[in-house]
């Protein structure tokens, strides 16, 4: 980091997005859209934000920041996310 | 020619507070402090200090917060407090001068217990020292007052953003009634702009206060606190003249002189006592002894090159401090002092007292009597460095 | 760059499947962008703000472990002075530890003046930020590590203390207690705290991965399972009285919610230990009992 600190150590809104935390990752949720009846279930349920509503009301998953903790797979009520061992 | 009122040195300080416009005032009584916050709330019940908010928190260590969550939302805030209350405070006094707000607070200094002592002596506000906060320390009520605008302009420049107290002793000065000029609004408003600082807790703009640091970035903030304070030394120096400017009253800048130029015995002290000591200084002075005062006014940032300046003709310098660290036995002015000289061309002896202690009265003939022993450790050489002023021995 | 809308942004450094990232992101997704949040410290503090970054879309502030709420006092009584209050939400969101135990002088002091903030306390049970020790929020017989079980203990020996009614003993309008297990719920109790004008309290229960011993998917599930066994009970309570509760459609054995955790895994193991696993379905059954869950 070569910005200048700013008096006091005030800092601007929402910058973690810089630290892409999908490296964390040792499982991989997979997103089966056949499956998913659009509830929005995993979607509220990610401590990431990193389940993104498309436009046809479907989903994605951000793996940028996906840490693959496993919880949208655990709370989606069709078994339409599943996690698998992530290829590195 | 300004209106002279006889009033309490407390309602002078809360009245000098007032007239600075304050946006929050959180506060918490503590003798001797109390009487300034009392004064406050009934001008805040007379609606008298415009929109404020006078907050009764439940401790000082809830003021001091309070303080912080209010400047950090863009308020300009005051407190006073002493002792037992500014030590409560001591973790978040750190907070705040790392976070660099300004905040303004008047310590009406008093002992630390144990023994409880409810009386005067700069032990409070000198265990603070390393909080990161300016600290001014007034002479008499007026100073104290006038003080108050003044520490203000100086935390409030954009190159400092320090919070500042602005000490003055408790009850010889809080509670003595003298007249003093109370400081009118429309010079103060003259003299003091409105705080505008340049980040503020707003959600159009929503910034982050206070994360934490990893160890590259730590000592940078320590840093840039320094740089703050460095930059206080020459804005006290100013604003004591801009002060004098619109109200004809002056103090000194960092530090102040009487007698002091040709002084071969040259006294160093803060507060009240200063005082005395010109008292005593115009009868000795009389009897044609060289011996003059330096006063401190500005003990953070410590002015190193003004006091350096100031003595280097002396032939051996008297500091008299309220205060001690037990394990050195000596007085921060003593040691600060002693420092202050170290590595330079200039090797005077420094002959330290302390005094006045939990309210202990210091007559002037006991400081006549310590300017003869200057007088004698200059021909014969100084045996003790630091002592206590009269201390009991048959107590012992 | 994110996609995300949220307002609690990722690239923070919270454990995968963090209950106080949760409670974050649903907290401002209840209250939008008009807020100011007071953070005291601990895990959520110190995982969203690595200086140079901010996991904050919100304009927040930290200033130590024990004056969140004091800080938040002074917020708003600037915004007021200022005439800047309008719509803007005052929120602290505080740990169980910096709430229930070092910070509850300035707490009490703030709710006991009637500043208009709302206190959320994100109660994951220990002081996880410095490596799960025991708070006052910490559940009976649980494992932490000043309270770990031994020869001659079966862990923490005391219950939960009952926050949210020393927090309704200071006459506060609207005091709830909710899950992270349950985000509808909790974001309309959070909504509803910063619309009540006063000093509102909610109290969320968040099981935290780490600390109690679980795998990071199941921290919703491990939430779920807390209420469905009645050893937290959900409520809104409005100028003290009760005027909802979240009732309980299929009550679970504390077992289930016990065992699936290594805090309480010597239960099922040390002598006496179905005692203590009898005294914990009591302290449910009296849950069930006393509030109609
Ligand atoms: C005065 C003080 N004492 C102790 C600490 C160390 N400390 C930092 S966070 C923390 C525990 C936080 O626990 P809690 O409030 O429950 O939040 P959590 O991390 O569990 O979310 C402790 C003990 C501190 N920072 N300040
Ligand atoms: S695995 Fe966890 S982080 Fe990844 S998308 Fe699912 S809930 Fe979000
Ligand atoms: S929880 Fe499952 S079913 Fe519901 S939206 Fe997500 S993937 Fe689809
Ligand atoms: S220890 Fe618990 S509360 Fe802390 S970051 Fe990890 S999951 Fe979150
Ligand atoms: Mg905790």
């Amino acid at each position: 980091m070569s910005s200048k600190l700013c008096i006091g150590g005030i800092v601007e809104p929402g910058s973690t997005v810089i630290n892409k935390t999908g490296s964390w990752r040792t499982f991989k949720p997979i997103y089966q859209k056949e499956k998913c009846i659009k509830c929005g279930i995993c979607e509220l349920s990610c401590p990431e934000n990193c389940i993104i509503k498309t436009e046809d009301g479907y989903y994605e998953i951000d793996y940028d920041y996906c840490k693959g903790c496993g919880i949208c797979s655990n709370e989606c009520p069709r078994e339409t996310i599943e996690m698998v061992l992530e290829e590195k | 020619m300004s209106k002279l009122t006889v009033v309490e040195g407390s309602y002078a300080v809360a009245h000098a507070a007032k007239v600075c416009r304050p946006d929050v005032i959180p506060a918490y009584p503590i003798t001797p402090q109390t009487h300034i916050v009392e004064e406050l709330s009934k001008f805040a019940a007379n609606g008298e200090i415009g929109a404020c908010e006078y907050i009764t928190v439940e401790s000082e260590f809830s003021a001091i917060s309070a303080l912080i969550g209010a400047c950090a939302a863009g308020a300009r805030t005051y407190s006073a407090t002493t002792s037992q209350g500014l030590a409560l405070m001591h973790e978040v006094l750190f907070n705040a001068s790392g976070m660099r707000l300004p905040l303004v607070m008047t310590v009406a200094n008093r002992a630390m217990s144990a023994p409880l002592s409810i009386w005067n002596d700069h032990q409070d506000s000198i265990a603070q020292r390393d909080t990161g906060w300016i600290q001014l320390y007034a002479e008499d009520p007026q100073e104290a007052a006038d003080m108050t605008p003044q520490v203000y302009k100086i935390c409030e420049d954009n190159k400092i953003m320090l919070p500042a107290m602005a000490c003055f002793d408790g009850f010889i000065l809080t509670h003595v009634y003298e007249p003093v000029v109370l400081l009118e609004q429309d010079l103060t408003d003259e003299f003091l702009p409105p705080f505008a600082p340049e980040h503020i807790l707003d959600p159009s703009n929503p910034k982050t206060f206070g994360a934490f640091a990893d160890p590259g970035v730590y000592s940078e903030f320590r840093y840039m606190q320094e740089l703050g304070m460095s930059a206080a030394l020459k804005k006290i120096e100013t604003v004591a003249d801009e002060f004098n400017e619109i109200y004809g009253r002056y103090y000194g800048g960092l530090i102040d002189g009487y007698y002091l130029d040709d002084a071969e015995i040259v006294l160093v002290a803060m507060g009240s006592v200063i005082g005395t000591i010109k008292d005593v200084l115009d009868e000795l002075r009389a009897e044609g002894k060289k011996v003059g005062l330096l006063k401190i006014r500005s003990f953070r940032p410590f002015p190193t090159d003004a006091i350096r300046n100031a003595v280097k003709n002396a032939a051996i310098i008297v500091p008299l401090d309220k205060s001690i660290s037990i394990g050195k036995y000596e007085g921060a002015l003593c040691t600060e002092i002693k420092a202050s000289l170290y590595n330079t061309k200039i090797d005077i002896p420094v002959l330290g007292y302390m005094f006045g202690h939990g309210g202990r009265d210091i007559p002037p003939e006991r400081i006549k009597k310590i300017v003869s022993e200057a007088e004698k450790a200059i021909v014969n050489g100084i045996t003790i460095e630091s002592s206590y002023v009269d201390l009991r021995e048959e107590l012992l | 760059m994110n996609k995300t809308t949220e307002l609690f942004a990722p690239g923070h450094r919270g454990c995968a499947g963090c209950c106080d990232a949760l409670a974050a992101k649903f907290m401002l997704k209840a209250v939008g962008e008009n807020c100011i949040v007071v953070t005291p410290t601990g895990c959520l503090e110190v995982f969203s703000t690595p200086f140079p970054e901010s996991a904050w879309n919100v304009p927040w502030i930290h200033s130590l472990f024990e004056n969140a709420a004091a800080v938040a006092s002074g917020v708003e009584a600037a915004l007021k002075a200022l005439g800047r209050k309008n719509d803007t939400k005052i929120m602290a969101i505080g740990g169980d530890g910096a709430t229930i135990d070092i910070g509850i002088r300035g707490l009490s002091g703030a709710f006991e003046r009637g500043h208009d903030f709302t206190y959320v306390c994100v109660d994951n049970e220990a002081y996880m930020n410095t490596g799960v020790q025991r708070s006052g929020g910490t559940p009976f017989a649980a494992t932490t590590t000043t309270t770990p079980a031994g020869k001659a203990s079966f862990g923490n020996l005391r219950p939960k203390k009952n926050m949210p009614q020393i927090m309704l003993a200071h006459g506060s309008p609207y005091v709830a207690t909710t899950s992270v297990a349950y985000p509808k719920d909790m974001m309309r109790k959070v909504k509803k705290a910063t619309e009540v004008t006063g000093p509102t309290y909610v109290h969320v229960h968040a099981p935290c991965t780490t600390g109690w011993g679980f795998d990071g998917s199941k921290t919703i599930e491990l939430g779920r399972l807390a209420v469905e066994t009645a050893l937290w009970p959900m409520m809104d309570i409005e100028n003290g009285d009760i005027t909802g509760v979240h009732k309980i459609r299929n009550k679970r054995p504390v077992e289930e919610y016990l065992k699936a955790q290594k805090r309480f895994k010597h239960l099922f193991s040390i002598p006496g230990g179905a005692d203590i696993i009898k005294k914990i379905q009591e302290l449910a059954d009296w849950n069930a009992d006393q509030y109609d869950l």
